[in-house]
């Protein structure tokens, strides 16, 4: 295969890449308590929530890094992240979309994320998080007539402190990790989501997260509760400027499900990933859980993982309830240096319970991709059923894949199926698309993408092409 | 139409080169059908894939004159842009791919070659049901995945359906009558047979007299060591379906 095509591709720019010149009130680098108590008096936050995030950080203070994980990088200070920025224009709250400064308005409308109610994704609620803020929420009154609460989590603590209080920490708890004690110390927004009982969320909900600040960290919480007999579609994207530093993003997100309610989870991963060199990136630290609190409660988390410098990160789902069910549907692709750890934990405690896993990684470049998921089957899981199958998919002689499988079983008639495989993506397939006519390009896009249909097949429609688009981007320059 | 003089070309294999070819000549002109028979291991199957573009081979030194055109220039669409296909004998599978979408794509990089414009999906549809029942393939094999799952004879079947759609100017079939049965042969045959006419060249690779029964060749070539040792009609299919590759040496 030619190296000048490889070569011309490698030049492709992240399409993202670009800043936004806005004026921003951030705090300067560093953390200990008084940064905590600032975050949360600009938030005018009850007082609970100042308390928690002083706990959280004490108990952080005694933690270390987890070291576990498949990832290589420097030791990252603490100090020199800045833990708040957020646009001065935001600081007297825009009322409406109408009053939302133009320039955040026209940076989402470059991420292709039009923030007016009539544009192109219209049948998608927005929330627009920008730095440490959101700056805006589309169809919050048409939700509200159906009783579905869609907002910023820090109006949420204004407006429904105790619907916050009931489910905060309730799922991932502040001494869950390092980086979720890190996260419920310094968080500053994120989304909210309540669902009423009965009710059928009539539209996807969208949160779109964008690192702009140089120098910060991000750090949002996003809580989805869906109560009995419910259901909600959740969908979230986000990228970052290109930048030479590493930033940090340390986020969580917690799921309930109670009886016979379904939440439907989709993440769309493209945070700045590096240069070709592996200089800059995002680190992207993330814990979400689910808990399915009900019988015949239903979580899916889909992840679309193409973005970011490192990827540290596995959506679980509590299969409390029986006859629960729990599904992780992901794809994972690494190019260049791009460094993914990601997985699952299907954690069954009630009767019944049912959990599937098709975890897919594509390695590129110098990239490596580590799939490491646990099922556990409790005392109490009787008659639980797990499936698992977990395939990697090479596209050059220097990325790398791995599998770290941890499966434990505690119940005799509990079943735990899993699957594995690792391929290098075939010369013959290549030969045979190209004797059909189509060029290289072409054929490893259609190759890839087949290898990945059983996972798009699992987002929601609106974004299954821009996801299958994202993975031809992330590929240019992957041959060889 | 094409033309091979003193062909030499090898294999790799674990760092090491394996001749294959030693100095193969053939011309086959258009309108003209050839068969090329041989015992395993003569290089028939080295040779098919070689003019298609198949990477692992060393070319060594020689000539392959496509249409006017340096073959051997060519990127692997190239050839397949300018009219070569082949029919390969062991199809590869292409999960998840749907192969509606993979035969429309192909068909329209080749109708893109020519000057023609892409088909959407409704005329494609019309175009490739027409075609399965020439070969004899359900519709439901429009929406499986490319060659997944598919029987030996279903893979080769949609190879041929492949072939009915491209229309392309040179076909190599590359045993493309091992592993069927006598009734998708016949189909098979008269699917070639339709595909005979003065502009189109069409070259069979086989074991076997079995396909030639169907589809009467002007030439048939026997090959040997990477040469071909020997030309002839029709009958010296039949001869060496008689006494064997061995009646030669």
């Amino acid at each position: 295969m030619s190296n000048s095509l490889i070569e011309n591709l490698v030049k492709q720019p992240y399409p993202y890449g670009f800043t936004t010149a806005i004026e921003a009130e951030s705090l300067p680098p560093g953390l200990d308590e008084s940064v905590i108590r600032l975050i949360s008096a600009k938030k005018n936050e009850p007082e609970f929530m100042l308390q928690w995030r002083l706990k959280a950080f004490q108990h952080w203070q005694t933690l270390k890094a987890p070291a576990w994980a498949k990832l290589q990088h420097a030791p990252l200070d603490f100090q020199t992240i800045s833990y708040y920025s957020a646009p001065k224009s935001n600081e007297n709250k825009p009322k409406s979309l109408a009053e939302v400064d133009p320039q955040l308005l026209e940076t989402y409308n470059k991420l292709g994320i039009p923030l007016h109610e009539h544009a192109r994704l219209a049948g998608v609620a927005v929330d627009a998080v920008f730095d440490s803020v959101s700056v805006a929420t589309t169809f919050k009154a048409k939700l509200k007539e159906v009783g579905v609460i869609f907002c910023p989590i820090s109006e949420a603590l204004q407006t429904y402190p105790a619907l916050v209080e009931k489910y905060l920490g309730t799922v991932v708890s502040y001494r869950d990790n390092f980086y979720a004690a890190l996260n419920a110390a310094v968080f500053s927004d994120g989304s909210f989501v309540y669902v009423p009982k009965g009710v059928r969320c009539p539209m996807e909900l969208s949160t779109y997260f964008r690192i702009n600040a140089a120098n910060t960290g991000q750090f949002e919480r996003t809580l989805i509760i869906a109560d009995a007999d419910s259901y909600v579609s959740y969908l979230e994207g986000c990228t970052a400027p290109m930048r030479d530093e590493n930033q940090l993003h340390a986020a969580v997100v917690e799921l309930v499900a109670m009886e016979n309610a379904q939440i439907k989870y989709a993440t769309v991963q493209n945070w700045y990933p590096g240069d070709a060199e592996g200089r800059g990136g995002i680190y992207n630290f993330v814990t979400k859980r689910g808990a399915c609190r009900g019988a015949h409660a239903k979580i899916s988390w889909t992840q679309i993982e193409t973005g970011s410098a490192i990827t540290w990160k596995y959506p679980s789902v509590i299969l409390q309830g029986d006859y629960s069910v729990g599904e992780f549907y992901s794809v994972a692709l690494t190019n260049h240096h791009q460094q993914a750890d990601t997985g699952t934990k299907m954690i069954h405690m009630g009767k019944n319970t049912r959990s599937t896993i098709i975890a897919k990684g594509i390695s590129a470049g110098f990239g490596q991709n580590t799939y490491r998921g646990l099922v556990r089957m409790a005392p109490t899981a009787r008659d639980a059923r797990n499936y698992t199958q977990c395939e990697s998919l090479l596209l050059s002689e220097h990325c790398g894949a791995h599998t770290f499988p941890y499966i434990e079983v505690k119940n005799k008639t509990a079943r735990v199926e899993h699957e594995a495989s690792t391929s290098k993506i075939g010369e013959d397939q290549l030969f045979y698309c190209r004797q059909r006519g189509l060029n290289t390009e072409e054929a490893i896009s259609m190759i890839v993408n087949g290898f990945c249909k059983q996972v798009f097949n699992k987002l929601p429609m609106e974004f299954a092409v821009e996801a299958q688009k994202l993975l031809e981007v992330s590929l240019e320059g992957s041959i060889g | 139409m094409l033309n091979i003089q003193e062909l030499h070309v090898a294999i790799k294999d674990d760092e090491q080169e394996k001749p294959i070819l030693h100095g193969l000549n053939l011309n086959i002109q258009a309108g003209s059908v050839h068969a090329i028979m041989g015992p395993n291991g003569s290089g028939k199957s080295t040779l098919a894939h070689f003019l298609a573009g198949k990477a692992n081979y060393v070319f060594k030194s020689g000539q392959v004159d496509f249409l006017g055109e340096d073959l051997l220039a060519l990127l692997p669409e190239e050839r397949a842009a300018r009219g070569l296909f082949l029919a390969f004998q062991y199809p590869i599978d292409i999960p998840g791919v749907n192969n509606m979408y993979f035969l429309r794509t192909a068909l329209n990089n080749v109708r893109k070659a020519k000057g023609l414009h892409p088909l959407d999906a409704a005329d494609f549809l019309l175009l490739a049901k027409k075609e399965m029942q020439t070969v004899g393939l359900d519709q439901s094999f429009l929406h499986r995945a490319v060659n997944e799952g598919f029987s030996g004879g279903e893979k080769k079947r949609n190879e041929v359906l492949q072939m009915l759609l491209l229309q392309p100017k040179l076909i190599i079939l590359d045993e493309t009558d091992s592993g069927l049965d006598i009734d998708s042969l016949q189909l098979v045959g008269r699917a070639v047979n339709q595909m005979r006419d003065n502009n189109r060249a069409i070259l069979i690779v086989t074991h076997y007299q079995r396909l030639l029964d169907y589809v009467e060749p002007d030439v048939v070539h026997v090959m040997r060591k990477g040469q071909i040792i020997k030309s002839g009609d029709k009958t010296l299919a039949t001869e060496l379906e008689a006494k064997g590759y061995g009646f030669l040496s």
